[in-house]
């Protein structure tokens, strides 16, 4: 299995119950991953990003159903794992997670360069001047002062927060780092600088990363590949530049279209309409009724579609499928 | 001092005269320990000059914290300002109180930043549209619904008889902000201030709201003040921006002029750390300025954006505040010496 994907999703699926029913977050998503490439999962709010990433981590919440489908690393499939071997296997030690919003979620009292250091107390079962050392160094590559590993969450400011708990991330040396919405709460500059930082470790580590954002152009800021998902389904796969320069989706092309854009004299175009929801979706297409290029077929649901090397729509235009285009 | 007139009269200020001018204008807030010892303060807003035209659009730029909101509600009477003056259609607000200060907030729509806690959860639609129009004394509840239902319709809240019976919790994101926005609307105010309208929003229905915004402008000839982190988000939107920085503006131009010309080293870092979608954007590592934004309590001196400018000159920047109006263009102006 020398070179299986460092991660592959089979169809993913995942459910909560509700009061209203039962709510399909992640519904049938099949991913691959390289060692060393960043995947950008990319979607607007409600349509499954979170869930996809507490999926892979098994860290749900009470009122999810267990998880369908299949998580390999390397070959090993890893989602039927007991809690017990997961957690000493898997879940810090292979891949760490940056939780949405993570960085309010530091312990007040403790001094970060404890908390910092903490996962690989836990799971390295590091020595106490290991674990500080390792996690001055980690300081040191997010770009963090070491006199900073003293102090308290109040004092850093949100971007050095946010540093902090990417270092934690980082200091077990996990083969894949999740990230979910790492930038968002920040203002421009700060975020430039984190995805700086990004882009430095995974050149200089080869890290793999998976990072979740609701924000094209943030998206285009360090991935090789893109996943964009609508209403739980991930409904185009792509390298990024194929994504970014030629989408084959009908929503990909829209989206790209409503995202404003610095120096473009064409304003930006709103899609009409909005997400159906996840209670309830259409039995075919989930984009159909808002989709410009819908046709009789689309009443179906179509599956994901080959159009390129790497390359998958869910869209039944296309030629894969037996479309007119 | 002149009392200003009912909230239907059109605007008086004669034309090319601005709506609304804020001069020296000043906002510190207090910092206390222990809720009464003094130990310093905030100057969220310092020094701020600016002027809003009837039916003109403006957007004011700048990170978090730099003092937008601050600047929001010292302009809507909302914070006292430490000093200076505002101007609104020619009465100074610093004198008004009780009524006349009434009058003028029906005259200013406001859509505060949070969407989501802007609505109160446990009342209708049409309870929270009613609630200004009898606080502002519209009689009669015949021509209190004939106002919510031009204004749902107005943004596109149709059919209006639906929308009215709803709770904020079953209206998406974006509806939400279309009551807030008609909330803005009823008592045909002569200007709107909108604090962050689209932040919480995804990228297609954030330009459905802007577009709304930028139409109702148009067609009331409103003014709009338009605040944002986002510089990306100001093009289409509005005739001019201003740049705020650590509780001053910074720079101010037509848009376009902005953008394409900008003089400022802070909106210049803004607009570098800002890109497109791109493929090739993984590839390459962004230029930003180190460190921090500035603190409120203890600013840096001179310009306060010195600590972190490329271009900051020893012994002029660090020393010296830069007056706010050098004139690279006839109306664009920037608050730093490389244009002195
Ligand atoms: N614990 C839960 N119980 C029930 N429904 C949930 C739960 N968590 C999430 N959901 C629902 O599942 C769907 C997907 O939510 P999720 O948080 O994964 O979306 P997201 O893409 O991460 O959105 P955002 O961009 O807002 O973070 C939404 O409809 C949400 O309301
Ligand atoms: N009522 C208040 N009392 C004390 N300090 C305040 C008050 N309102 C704001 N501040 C402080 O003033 C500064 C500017 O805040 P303000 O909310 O105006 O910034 P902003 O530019 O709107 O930021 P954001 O983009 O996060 O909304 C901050 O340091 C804030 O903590
Ligand atoms: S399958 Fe049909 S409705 Fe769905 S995106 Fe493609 S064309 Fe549009
Ligand atoms: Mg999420
Ligand atoms: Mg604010």
């Amino acid at each position: 299995m020398a070179d299986a994907p460092l991660m592959e999703i089979e169809d993913l699926g995942l459910s909560y119950a509700t009061e209203q029913g039962t709510l399909r977050a992640v519904d049938g998503v099949d991913l691959a991953l390289h060692r060393g490439e960043a995947l950008a999962v990319l979607g607007e709010s409600g349509c499954g990003k979170s869930s996809l990433a507490k999926t892979l981590l098994r860290t749900l919440p009470r009122n999810a159903y267990p998880p369908t489908g299949q998580l390999r690393l390397q070959g090993r499939e890893v989602l039927g794992l007991p809690e017990e071997r997961f957690r000493r296997e898997v879940r810090w030690v292979r891949i760490a997670l940056v939780m949405q919003a993570a960085m309010n979620a530091l312990n007040p009292v403790v001094r970060v360069g404890e908390q910092v250091a903490e996962p690989l107390r836990i799971h390295r079962r590091a020595s106490r001047r290991q674990a500080r050392q390792r996690a001055a160094e980690a300081f040191e590559e997010v770009g963090i002062p070491t006199d900073f590993l003293r102090r308290y969450p109040h004092e850093l400011s949100g971007g050095m927060r946010q540093r902090a708990v990417l270092a934690m991330a980082l200091v077990t040396e996990p083969d894949l780092v999740l990230l979910d919405e790492p930038t968002s709460a920040l203002d421009v500059l700060t975020q430039a600088s984190i995805m700086n930082v990004l882009k430095r470790i995974k050149h200089e580590r080869g890290v793999s990363f998976v990072f979740i954002t609701h924000d094209v152009a943030t998206a285009s800021e360090l991935a090789d590949r893109v996943a964009l998902m609508y209403a739980g389904q991930v409904v185009e796969a792509a390298s990024a530049r194929a994504f970014f320069d030629e989408p084959a989706h009908p929503y990909s092309r829209l989206l790209m279209a409503a995202v404003p854009r610095l120096h473009q004299e064409r304003p930006p175009s709103p899609i009409p309409g909005r997400p159906p929801s996840l209670l309830d979706p259409p039995a075919g297409c989930r984009f159909a009724e808002r989709c410009p290029w819908a046709f009789e077929r689309c009443g179906e649901p179509p599956p994901m579609a080959p159009c390129g090397e790497r390359h998958h729509a869910r869209c039944w235009l296309h030629p894969g499928l037996g479309g007119e285009r | 001092m002149t009392t200003p007139q009912p909230s239907t009269r059109p605007p008086q200020a004669a034309p090319g005269e601005p709506l609304l001018c804020a001069e020296g204008l000043h906002t510190h807030f207090e910092l206390r320990q222990w809720g009464f010892v003094r130990v310093g303060s905030v100057r969220a807003v310092e020094g701020v000059d600016l002027t809003l035209g009837a039916g003109e659009a403006v957007a004011v730029v700048g990170e978090s914290g730099c003092g937008k909101s601050s600047l929001a509600r010292t302009l809507l009477g909302l914070h006292r300002p430490t000093g200076g003056t505002v101007r609104f259609d020619g009465t100074p607000l610093n004198g008004l109180s009780g009524r006349a200060l009434k009058r003028y907030r029906a005259r200013v729509g406001y859509v505060q930043q949070d969407p989501y806690g802007a609505l109160p959860p446990f009342m209708d639609i049409q309870r929270i549209l009613a609630e200004p129009l009898i606080i502002h004394g519209v009689r009669g509840r015949a021509e209190r619904e004939r106002r919510i239902d031009t204004a749902l319709a107005e943004v596109g809240l149709t059919p209006a008889a639906d929308t009215r019976r709803k709770f904020p919790h079953q209206l998406s994101g974006g509806q939400q902000q279309r009551v807030v926005i008609a909330r803005a609307l009823l008592l045909r105010p002569a200007m709107i201030i909108a604090d962050e309208p689209v932040s919480m929003l995804d990228a297609s229905v954030r330009v459905e709201i802007l577009e709304l915004l930028r139409r109702v402008q148009r067609e009331h000839r409103l003014a709009l003040l338009y605040i944002t982190h986002d510089l990306s988000t100001v093009r289409h939107y509005v005739d001019r921006a201003l740049v705020m920085y650590g509780g001053r503006i910074v720079e101010q131009a037509p848009v376009t002029d902005l953008l394409a010309r900008s003089g400022h080293p802070y909106t210049e870092a803004l607009l570098s750390a800002l890109g497109d979608p791109d493929a090739d954007n993984a590839r390459r590592q962004r230029e930003v300025p180190g460190g921090e934004p500035p603190s409120l309590v203890h600013p840096p001196s001179g310009c306060r954006f010195h600590p972190r400018c490329p271009h900051a000159m020893q012994g002029k920047c660090e020393v010296e505040p830069p007056p706010p109006d050098f004139r690279p263009r006839a109306d664009h102006r920037v608050a730093c010496w490389l244009h002195e």
